[in-house]
């Protein structure tokens, strides 16, 4: 029998659980359990259970666990730290497990927390999340009233102090370890790795850094078990995943569904398909940073592997879709001039290539595109490819931009040769 | 060692460094912008990717940054695979979307490390067809000119001002392409080693604001190896003339002594060279003679008929003073410095002549890993040692890093590890200083005070009995400052003469013996004021009160003073009446002063651009410095005046020192302790010849052409090997004779490169410099005469010298630019001293020292020792106290309304 666990508390109304509500819910049960076992048995369960990051990358939850350094002689304070810092253009599932179920993420940081003996940990919300901001401060009052957070847990003799930092707001916070410079109050350029943050992170201290969705499954591997957790999914891959569509469809919106959902799925049966009068062309299956995948890839599961073999990435697990109407170049520029504007300007590739992008497809969109521009927008793509960049934000950034030259390509040379944006 | 393969050939190399590192130490070309040797490697403008490859077999390989890939046995590498240099050519692409191209026209042109990357990767054609991006450009102060519109991100100038230099109001601002390298807002940076931005900038957003005022292209320039004047620790600088005039300093390169940086006094200091109150013609009562010979004939005469005395000089040249030791013998030979600063330096040559520690030099200090700074306040004194010492603080975190396997030149993890840790660092000083700021404890107190907390770390360190009478509080900083000098590895101890203090001195030195006595031994550095304070104080001079007390006794007739203001030295009073007792004064220096408008005689001295000569630094190392330019006049260095028997245009036939090569030997022969600086240089004859000029000097032939049309004769250099022309030998010049560097596709200072027997190492053919002093066997040490407790007198207060490194040195107070920069005069005293007295800040003060009335406005700070005044030496106004002294304070009210 699948379940939804991650969203199965939340409230028709939108509302917040409040804390009682979340306990007779089975709430905190996780962490009771958890602070029964020793923490590396925790994660042990997580391991066991193939939870991989709900970030984006997808890296295995318990295998970054195990590289923090645990015993007597570990550097402390250690951190953990939830990536709440959900930018990616078209994604919003994290705000809905904020918004909706505060206590979820608290109650997965500390078990998370717990396993890797963390002493702190940070919330990173984005600044626009004001809702998610009010809700998570009512929520950690509330658990440090009960003692599910703060000194000696629950009489276990573990202490987790658990605070809400709001960010000051730029995409690349998001990118772990410019979010822990960002919270060291330096300026929010991503890290050389290695050292990575599971030895040398926050204030130089072990430091895990995990998505909000990811930290909300903790609990549950713990309090149900990895087999369990195993059979949520249709792959290898354990758990549930949340899938978001967004574009002009019939009912754009977000579900819990048991991971490998193939694409069709999500967006005929979930999403209600593409408006009256329009016809798919592609969509973006994990974010802004993605690469298009079209008609012929709809039956592809949106899991980790599958995605990757059809030339994209699962991402954020939330498609942006395309249709007929819509100019590919247009919605390009929209997307690489958001990328343009937030590249952290670190690297040369990156501050330099991205600026050029989005002046070619500016100008594209205005008319006045050269032939010359088809090129240099293909170099560019090569250009900023991962490892001659920083940070992987600047080859996320030309991978929808790579992929519509691939099938939209007569779209973009329309523009040069007719001189306007047929679209308008 | 490791074995790389570059291009499939096996080298050698230092696998504990990173790529970049070891190709350019091999001498390969590999462009970069964002690494520096000094500041590691960040990996942010992705200019030095090559091809590395897994084995023999990859031929596919993939792009690394060199500079971030460490150059582990095996590796195999590749900078001449054609994806990267097309990728190294894509990085410059983007790096040029935005730089204007005003080469022409930006003072950077010509030695720019933008222009030599762009051309080393082969980027040529401009394919961005959009508008650049353009900032407002800030009012940085008058040392530093600001171009915003050049700024290629590299990051280095922040990386260098706030990680390197501790500076804090230099930032960067806003993202994406258009990152603002600049303050919060218009203003002179802080940071007293700012002007380095100027050569850390690879392209010209930072450039030297004094050459832009009298601009020639580095490959315009006449230049010369010199040594810094503006104090002891004796940086090593490159300078340039043209037309006459000197034109800037930049760093010259010393592993020993200054490595990749200068602070900003000796940077630009160099403007009093040019100044308008130069003496370029000989002088008789203050009108210009009737001629040279006259002038000539006068001090003949004078030195033949009349008893002379010399009075030598700490900023004059071991050249200059020992011909005025020659030339009034020995016994008539005094040191022009205040006399309690002179028997300061004596103790201090004492201690570092017998033990029991060696001195360190600046490498040293850098990569020592516990100090303490005794009775000195080294960013004002010995900035560039300020400098260093800022480093060593980093010496006992970053082995945490060695632990986790973070190699070091992997800046920012290893800064990121380290946070703000720092190791043990401690400051005992009469005031704050600007090292507080990194250090791990502070303490104020008066000289005697701080002597006796030296004492007390001494007997701690060897765990003898504590010091009787020590307070409790002092008792317990002593030791706690052993425990930690005791446990580390390379301990330093920093004094100085600041104090003028022979009891600090000793006690710096007893920390030290202490050390060596349970097996730490620990090296001393200890300041001296002056450029040549350690080489005069070696010719072992009569003090400035025997000078006095000679004339007093009618033993002389005539003064001779050598590059020497001694309204400086001592009190007016005292030196009125010096002068005025002896019959003749004669004066020999570039500048005017008080003591040039004294003189019967002035005869012009040449600066350290026009002349050579040879400087002792804090260390006891001599070096050399160069003439630059060709003095106009009557100049030329004082040596040259002072053997009178030989004034070439005078006496064409006479012996005498004729060239520099000849005093050099003299001094060797005559003063044991400097038989070794001729080691300093290589001899005139020793070598070929070293052109002063670039090879694309220009205009040589046109540019006296408004005089004549006829290009005169280069002048000769009878002194060194080194030319007026563009004409070299075929050997490259030794480091010591190096008047720039330069390489062919290196035009800017980053060409040090290639000078270096490995990246950051020492130069090929060795640092210049030669050490004069070693310590002797190291006996037992036990200093007796502790001195008693400090206790302040409301009726006597302790005056004591404090510093400024833009005021308080004399020949930088002559550079426009940097009397800019300092202070009015004030006095300072505690806050609760002033409350007493019923003044504060800004209130006038009046100051009596036995009979002269001084008065000031005072500063009332925490931090100065109760029953203490501080007086900021070199200011004007309170020159030529002798200190320290004690003196009487009242507020100018209590005055009968007199005020100046």
């Amino acid at each position: 029998m699948r379940e939804r666990p991650l969203t199965s508390n939340l409230r028709p109304d939108g509302e917040a659980v409040d804390i009682s509500a979340y306990e007779q819910a089975g709430g905190y049960q996780g962490l009771r359990k958890a602070l029964q076992l020793q923490p590396n048995d925790v994660t042990e369960l997580v391991k066991q259970s193939n939870l991989r990051g709900r970030g984006g990358a997808g890296f295995p939850t318990g295998m970054k666990w195990s590289f923090v350094p645990m015993g007597a002689d570990a550097p402390r304070p250690k951190y953990l730290v939830a990536n709440a810092d959900e930018m990616e253009p078209g994604t919003f599932k994290d705000r809905v497990l904020m918004e909706g179920d505060p206590h979820q993420l608290i109650e997965g940081m500390a078990v998370s927390g717990y396993a890797i003996q963390a002493d702190i940990g940070y919330i990173f919300l984005r600044g626009e999340y004001r809702i998610s901001a009010e809700r998570l401060s009512v929520a950690l009052a509330e658990a440090r009233e009960r003692g599910y957070i703060g000194q000696n847990i629950l009489g276990s003799g573990y202490s987790f102090e658990l605070y809400l930092h709001v960010s000051a707001g730029r995409y690349i916070c998001g990118e772990e370890t410019a979010l822990l410079n960002a919270l060291e109050g330096k300026r929010a350029h991503p890290r050389t790795k290695p050292p990575f943050p599971q030895v040398s992170g926050l204030f130089g201290k072990p430091t895990i850094v995990q998505n909000v969705e990811t930290l909300c499954n903790v609990q549950h591997i713990v309090n149900r078990g990895p087999e369990w957790f195993r059979d949520q999914s249709l792959t290898e891959d354990g758990g549930t995943k949340l899938y978001g569509v967004s574009g002009k469809v019939n009912r754009p919106g977000l579900w819990e569904l048991p991971l490998g959902t193939t694409m069709r799925e999500i967006l005929e049966e979930h999403a209600g398909g593409m408006r009256d009068g329009l016809t798919f062309r592609g969509l973006l299956p994990g974010g802004a940073s993605t690469d298009f995948l079209v008609q012929e890839h709809l039956d592809v599961p949106m899991d980790y592997t599958q995605v990757q073999k059809a030339g994209s990435r699962l991402g954020t697990g939330t498609m942006v879709v395309l249709d007929d109407k819509t100019c590919p170049v247009g919605m390009v520029w929209n997307l690489e001039h958001f990328f343009a504007q937030e590249s952290c300007g670190w690297c040369t590739p990156c501050w330099s290539g991205l600026a050029w992008t989005e002046k070619i497809l500016a100008s594209m969109e205005a008319g006045t595109g050269e032939e010359k521009d088809l090129e240099t927008l293909s170099f560019q793509t090569r250009f900023l490819a991962p490892g001659s960049t920083f940070c992987a934000f600047a080859p996320g950034a030309v991978e929808p931009l790579q992929s519509a030259l691939k099938y939209f390509g007569d779209d973009f040379r329309r523009h040069i040769e007719e001189k306007r944006c047929p679209w308008r | 060692m490791a074995t790389i393969y570059i291009e499939n050939e096996a080298r050698e190399a230092d696998g504990s460094q990173n790529l970049l590192h070891v190709l350019l130490s091999l001498g390969y070309d590999v462009p970069y912008f964002c690494w520096h040797p000094a500041l590691g490697s960040v990996g942010a403008c992705r200019q030095c990717a090559i091809k590395q490859f897994r084995n023999e077999q990859d031929k596919a390989g993939k792009i690394i940054m060199a500079c971030m890939t460490p150059a582990a046995d095996g590796t195999r590498v590749s900078i001449k695979d054609p994806e990267t240099v097309e990728f190294r050519a894509a990085v410059i692409q983007g790096l040029m979307q935005n730089h204007p191209h005003d080469c022409p026209v930006c003072d950077e042109g010509g030695e720019c490390h933008l222009q030599d990357m762009t051309v080393m990767t082969g980027h040529c054609a401009r394919h961005y067809r959009f508008s650049k991006r353009t900032f407002r450009n800030q009012y940085l102060g008058p040392l530093i000119n600001h171009e915003m519109n050049r700024c290629i991100q590299c990051q280095r100038c922040v990386r260098y001002y706030r990680d390197y230099a501790g500076g804090h109001d230099l930032n960067a601002f806003r993202l994406r392409d258009v990152v603002y390298f600049g303050r919060f807002e218009d203003g002179v940076l802080e940071n007293e080693f700012a002007g380095n931005l100027v050569e850390i900038c690879p392209t010209g957003v930072f450039t030297d604001a004094t050459l832009k005022r009298h601009y020639t292209r580095k490959w315009d320039l006449q230049m010369a190896p010199s040594v810094c004047v503006h104090c002891a620790v004796g940086c090593n600088i490159s300078v340039g003339e043209r037309y006459g005039s000197l034109r800037r300093v930049i760093n010259r390169y010393n592993h020993q002594v200054n490595g990749y940086f200068l602070c900003d006094r000796g940077r630009f200091g160099y403007e009093f060279v040019n100044s308008g109150d130069r003496i370029r013609d000989c002088l008789v009562n203050g009108e210009p003679s009737d001629s040279l010979a006259a002038a000539v004939s006068k001090l003949e005469t004078l030195v033949r008929e009349t008893r002379c005395i010399g009075i030598g000089s700490p900023r004059a040249s071991l050249e200059s003073n020992f011909a005025l030791r020659q030339l009034v013998g020995p016994d008539h030979f005094y040191a022009g410095v205040a006399e309690n600063e002179w028997s300061a330096t004596l103790t201090a040559l004492d201690l570092m002549r017998n033990g029991p520690a060696t001195s360190a030099s600046l490498d040293d200090v850098e990569h020592c890993d516990a100090v303490l700074v005794l009775g000195e306040d080294v960013t004002n004194v010995a900035p560039v040692m300020a400098l260093r010492l800022r480093q060593s603080v980093r010496q006992q975190p970053i082995q945490t890093a060695k632990k986790l396997n973070i190699p070091l030149w992997l800046d920012h993890p290893v800064r990121e590890l380290v946070q703000n840790e720092k190791g043990p660092f401690f400051v005992a000083a009469p005031y704050a200083t600007k090292l507080d700021e990194i250090a791990t404890e502070v303490i104020r107190a008066a000289p005697d005070d701080l002597a006796r907390l030296g004492f007390a770390i001494a007997r701690a360190i060897q765990g003898g009995p504590p010091l009787p009478g020590l307070s409790s509080e002092l008792s317990t900083f002593a030791n706690r400052i052993a425990e930690v000098l005791g446990s580390a590895s390379s301990p330093l101890v920093v004094s100085g003469t600041s104090c003028r203090s022979a009891a600090v001195l000793n006690a710096a030195a007893q920390v030290s013996h202490a050390l060596s006595q349970i097996g730490k031994p620990a090296k001393l550095a200890f300041c001296f004021p002056e450029c040549n304070t350690v080489g005069l104080r070696l010719m072992k001079p009569r003090s400035l009160s025997e000078a006095f007390q000679a004339v007093r006794d009618g033993q002389a007739d005539t003064i001779i003073v050598v590059e020497n203001d001694l309204y400086r030295r001592a009190s007016k009073e005292d030196v009125e009446a010096f002068f005025n007792r002896a019959r003749h004064v004669i004066a020999i220096d570039h500048l005017k002063n008080q003591t040039t408008e004294k003189a019967e005689l002035v005869l012009p001295a040449g600066t350290f651009a026009e002349t050579d000569g040879t400087l002792v630094n804090y260390e006891g190392r001599a070096q050399r410095f160069f003439q630059a330019l060709v003095p106009s006049g009557e100049m030329r260095a004082s040596w040259r005046w002072l053997d009178a028997d030989f004034v070439p245009e005078i006496h064409p036939d006479k012996r005498g020192w004729r060239t520099l090569d000849d005093i050099v030997s003299a001094i060797a022969l005559e003063i044991p302790e400097l038989a070794d600086i001729g080691l300093a240089a290589p001899s005139r004859s020793e070598f070929g010849k070293v052109a002063r000029e670039p090879s694309r000097y220009s205009g040589r032939t046109s540019m006296l052409a408004n005089i004549s049309v006829h290009e005169p004769k280069p002048p000769q250099d009878p002194d060194s090997a080194l030319a007026f022309s563009m004409e070299s030998g075929p050997q490259p010049p030794p480091p010591p004779l190096n008047p720039f560097f330069w390489a062919p596709g290196w035009n800017s200072i980053q060409s040090v490169n290639k000078f270096q027997s490995e990246i950051g190492g020492p130069l090929l053919g060795g640092d210049p410099g030669v050490r004069l002093i070693e310590p002797e066997e190291r006996g037992g040490w036990n200093f007796a005469g502790i001195p008693s407790a400090f206790e302040p007198n409301p009726d006597s207060w302790l005056l004591l010298p404090c510093f400024h490194i833009f005021g308080s040195e004399e020949l930088s107070q002559r550079a426009p630019a940097i009397a800019e920069l300092a202070p009015s005069p004030y006095i300072a005293v505690n806050t609760m001293d002033a409350d007493q007295l019923g003044v504060s800040s800004g209130n006038l003060i009046k100051l009596s020292v036995s009979d002269s009335i001084h008065e000031l406005p005072v500063s009332a700070r925490p931090d100065v020792p109760r029953g203490v005044v501080l007086i900021p030496i070199g200011l004007p106004g309170v020159a030529g106290l002798t200190l320290p002294a004690f003196g009487k304070l009242a507020p100018a009210s209590a005055m009968q309304g007199v005020t100046k």
